[in-house]
């Protein structure tokens, strides 16, 4: 979501639009850059991936027309695409706001924060407990569900902006200048100590480390909502809806931020260069420990998300998330917010597609859909290291 | 030999005095008579067992490492370490098994975390699925050997059909001959092999990688691996999935190990119920040995060889070393292969020890527990990697559980009141995410760091006292010599 690619180029179809005073003037408004735009673009992502893994299905469709006896590929498509788009949007939304929080660091420190993933699963324990102990009071079915939502996400992004920002001010700060190899390696101890911790605490307290949303027997989050499209009936989980929406406003209020404020200005300074920007007056501390306050915020708030709508939590959740969201920053081009939301949405997507249609070949199966993940982070580190949206950085000696 | 001296000047008298052979050598003789009895004095049925037990075990199971370093005569040192070996450390074990298994661990984790050593600590590639080529070694001689219905044995493909069904043709009783005596060797050699092969595999799509990336992309291989061993059952069952293969099949056990086993009991008075159990274990601790002596000295020869030092000089530089000539792809391919090819060997023997392999013995945790032996000990030092190896190996097969042990028997005493949650056994990856950010704080280079990396690593801290040439003439050699000039 970066102003520099509001530029228009030259002899485009749209030249005459663009150039008009009035879209000039218009694309100079906060609103357009802080609503429009964003919006827009996360439209064209949906449908850009959309279009590519219908066209992709299709293909093998074409290819392999009946994996089983009885069972035409392209009918099954059509039949679930509906479903596939809608949960792929939201697992994507979940995957982009937890890629977020890679970006962000490594935009400013180029480091690649291997603890991100336990952040996202203490977002989703700390939900856990905030509604756990509404719960146990007996108020959660009173609370209208909306304000429920936003308090989840409020409390678990706050706390877990604050461990982030306490692990970085620990782990990662007194190691800045060490090779880079070392606060990696404390990022990963990071990450064991906080599995354990959480388990530990979810042990004593509750003596289960296994923990359920209490949100199970709310109807409102339970009760699907039937769309009608075409001709057949999708139902529509009313937590995925939820999720696309505080993401897409939470996408918003980031792009205000790093855009629009000079806080954000700053953040972005420092990701150009460091030293200059300290000698320029930017409080660098400050500024990275902001930086890992919102990637954390973020990765808090999509564990949450992601905890209301699995309804099931464990410390030991992170990971798998917490590798593809990897993959999805990697996807898009690391260091790149914009990318970071095209790469969470195209590997949600993947996964739903994967997921929705697999089952339909027996001989790989739903088991491998983690591999096939891997297997683009590793294609993508190949062939395409700087992602697709990242610029090529020659390596310096 | 690094000299002792160099990493803390001999500025007192009493590292003075401990330089000296003799005194050295006594002081190691010392050592060792002392910990063994403590080892004899361990009573059993004490309350306070495993709280003992928990501070003797390493105290004896450091002992050669002791004799390693002291300052003696070579002859000296060499015998003390042949005597340690051959009859000191069995005549324990056998009075206390878990000692020697304890011992036989220590061995296997020794040599895999020598291994990774190769590839993180020479050539600087961190890699974080390093469990991976240990999983194949393991595999390899359990799909060899298992009886559990995989296609092997549905085939009756297995090494211990061959050795149950001898058949009359005199080619296939050569092969059971021959199984027999030396399969397991034979698979080792395939392991390492198939190992080698797939940590070259591993290599080639990385090649371009490095730092972060490539932790993350090794750290995927490593899932993949684990995902594959779990979801190989169907449609044609290889693994046996989750369910893991089990009654995997030890070496063949030569007569000797029991009757050594029954007559050293017998001197020490013991009842031993079943000597083959004890004397199988004596022989996993003579191959365990036997490799990890191997892979030292290959690891020291290849530190000093030009594959070594064209691995130092990608881990320092790698665009220098591209310059200077430095065959890139081969060495890392190499250093992959080599790293995993000693996983494979120890995977071959740690599937015959632990009779059991299934996919969560292979997790990402392991892979880390490896890598914080490296780390504890010192990157690139061989010596430390074994000191790490022997460390965190403890830490994580003897003083957690007997932390628990005995928080347990004080609790059943009636002592103490600790609720099961906070059993210490269960904290294991705590104890080693704390171990591994502790170190990188405050000793980033290792207990026993590498010369170059100490340099390194301090030269950043300290800038104003970066070390000083020492006068040569006051170093002394582990071996007590004064350095010739």
């Amino acid at each position: 979501m970066s102003s520099e690619s509001l530029s228009p180029r030259q002899g485009g179809l749209l030249d005459p639009l663009i150039q008009s005073e009035a879209w000039q003037r218009f694309s100079h408004t906060g609103f357009y850059r802080f609503i429009v735009f964003p919006i827009g673009q996360i439209i064209v992502f949906i449908v850009a991936a959309t279009v590519f893994l219908t066209a992709l299905a299709y293909l093998v469709a074409l290819l392999i027309p009946e994996p089983r006896p009885n069972i035409v590929l392209s009918d099954q498509i059509s039949r679930q695409l509906p479903g596939m788009v809608i949960s792929g949007i939201s697992i994507g939304f979940v995957y982009a706001m937890v890629a977020l929080g890679y970006t962000l660091v490594y935009g400013v420190l180029k480091f690649i924060n291997f603890a991100h993933s336990e952040i996202f699963m203490f977002g989703s324990v700390i939900g856990f407990a905030f509604m756990n102990f509404l719960s146990s009071a007996g108020v959660l079915a009173d609370w209208n569900p909306v304000v429920l939502v936003i308090a989840t996400i409020l409390i678990s992004g706050i706390a877990s902006g604050l461990l982030a920002v306490l692990i970085e001010r620990v782990a990662y700060k007194p190691l800045r200048n060490a090779p880079r190899l070392v606060p990696l390696i404390t990022a990963i101890g990071i990450s064991f100590i906080l599995q354990d911790v959480v388990r530990a605490l979810a042990s004593i307290t509750i003596n289960d480390f296994n923990l359920t949303y209490p949100t199970r027997n709310i109807a409102f989050f339970q009760n699907p909502i039937p769309v009608v499209i075409g001709t057949n009936e999708v139902r529509v989980r009313m937590t995925s809806i939820i999720i696309v929406i505080a993401a897409v406003i939470m996408l918003l209020a980031l792009n205000y931020f790093v855009n629009g404020t000079k806080a954000g200005r700053g953040i972005r300074a420092i990701s150009m260069d460091q030293a200059t920007s300290g000698l320029m007056g930017i409080p660098v501390n400050l500024m990275i420990s902001l930086t890992f306050f919102i990637g954390g915020a973020f990765g808090g708030a999509a564990g949450a998300l992601f905890g209301l709508n699995v309804g099931n939590v464990t410390p030991y959740i992170g990971f798998i998330p917490g590798l593809k969201a990897f993959t999805a920053a990697v996807l898009g081009g690391i260091g790149n917010i914009t990318g970071a939301l095209l790469g969470g949405l195209l590997i949600g997507m993947i996964e739903a597609f994967l997921n929705g249609l697999l089952p339909y070949f027996p001989a790989i199966g739903i088991r491998y859909t983690d591999i096939i993940t891997f297997g683009i982070l590793i294609a993508v580190l190949i062939f395409r290291p700087s992602g697709l949206l990242g610029e090529r950085v020659d390596e310096k000696v | 030999m690094a000299t002792v001296s160099a990493m803390t000047p001999a500025k007192t008298g009493f590292r003075e005095i401990l330089s000296r052979p003799a005194v050295g050598l006594a002081v190691a003789i010392l050592y060792v008579v002392v910990a063994v009895l403590f080892v004899f004095m361990l009573d059993r049925r004490s309350l306070w067992y495993p709280l003992a037990s928990l501070v003797i075990a390493p105290i004896f199971l450091l002992s050669p490492l002791v004799v390693a370093s002291l300052s003696m005569p070579r002859i000296a040192r060499i015998v003390l370490l042949v005597v340690m070996f051959a009859v000191v450390m069995p005549v324990v074990g056998i009075s206390n098994p878990p000692y020697l298994e304890l011992a036989v661990q220590i061995s296997i984790f020794a040599g895999l975390a020598l291994g990774l050593n190769i590839v993180v600590g020479f050539a600087g590639l961190l890699d974080l699925g390093y469990v991976a080529f240990f999983a194949v070694g393991a595999y390899l001689w359990g799909m060899a050997t298992s009886p559990s219905e995989t296609i092997f044995t549905e085939n009756a493909w297995t090494v211990s059909y061959w050795a149950s069904n001898p058949d009359l043709s005199p080619l296939a009783a050569g092969f059971v001959a021959f199984v027999q005596s030396g399969a397991f060797f034979f698979v080792m050699f395939i392991g390492i092999a198939a190992a080698g092969l797939v940590g070259v595999l591993l290599g080639l799509p990385v090649l371009r990688l490095r730092g972060d990336y490539l932790a993350i992309v090794t750290l995927g291989f490593g899932e993949v691996i684990r995902i594959f061993a779990r979801n190989l059952d169907s449609p044609i069952n290889f693994t046996n999935g989750a369910q893991g293969l089990r009654n995997i099949a030890a070496p063949p056990l030569p007569g000797f190990y029991i009757s050594f086993t029954e007559s050293i009991a017998s001197v020490l008075g013991l009842r031993v119920d079943n000597p083959a159990v004890l004397a199988k274990q004596l022989l996993f601790y003579t191959i365990g040995l036997v490799l990890l002596f191997v892979i030292i000295l290959v690891c020291f020869r290849l530190k000093d060889s030009v594959i070594g030092r064209a691995w130092t000089a990608i881990r320092e530089d790698e665009i220098a070393a591209i310059a200077m000539g430095v065959p890139l792809v081969r060495m890392k391919l190499l250093a992959f292969a080599s790293g995993a090819a000693f996983a494979g060997a120890i995977g071959v023997l740690y599937a015959a020890k632990q009779t059991f392999i299934d996919p969560q013995s292979f997790i990402l945790l392991q892979s880390i527990t490896i890598l914080a032996m490296v780390i504890v000990g010192g990157m690139g030092n061989v010596k430390g990697v074994v000191l790490g190896a022997m460390i965190i190996t403890l830490v994580e097969l003897h003083t957690l559980p007997n932390l628990s042990l005995q928080l347990n028997a004080l609790r059943n005493a009636g002592q103490l009141n600790i609720p099961t949650q906070l059993d210490p056994a269960k904290y294991q990856p705590l104890v080693f995410g704390f171990v591994l950010v502790l170190m990188m704080l405050f000793r980033p280079a290792g207990l026993l760091p590498e010369k170059s990396r100490r340099l390194e690593l301090m030269e950043r801290n300290e800038d104003d006292e970066l070390p000083k040439e020492e006068p040569i003439s006051d170093a002394v050699l582990v071996d007590g010599s004064v350095p010739q000039e």
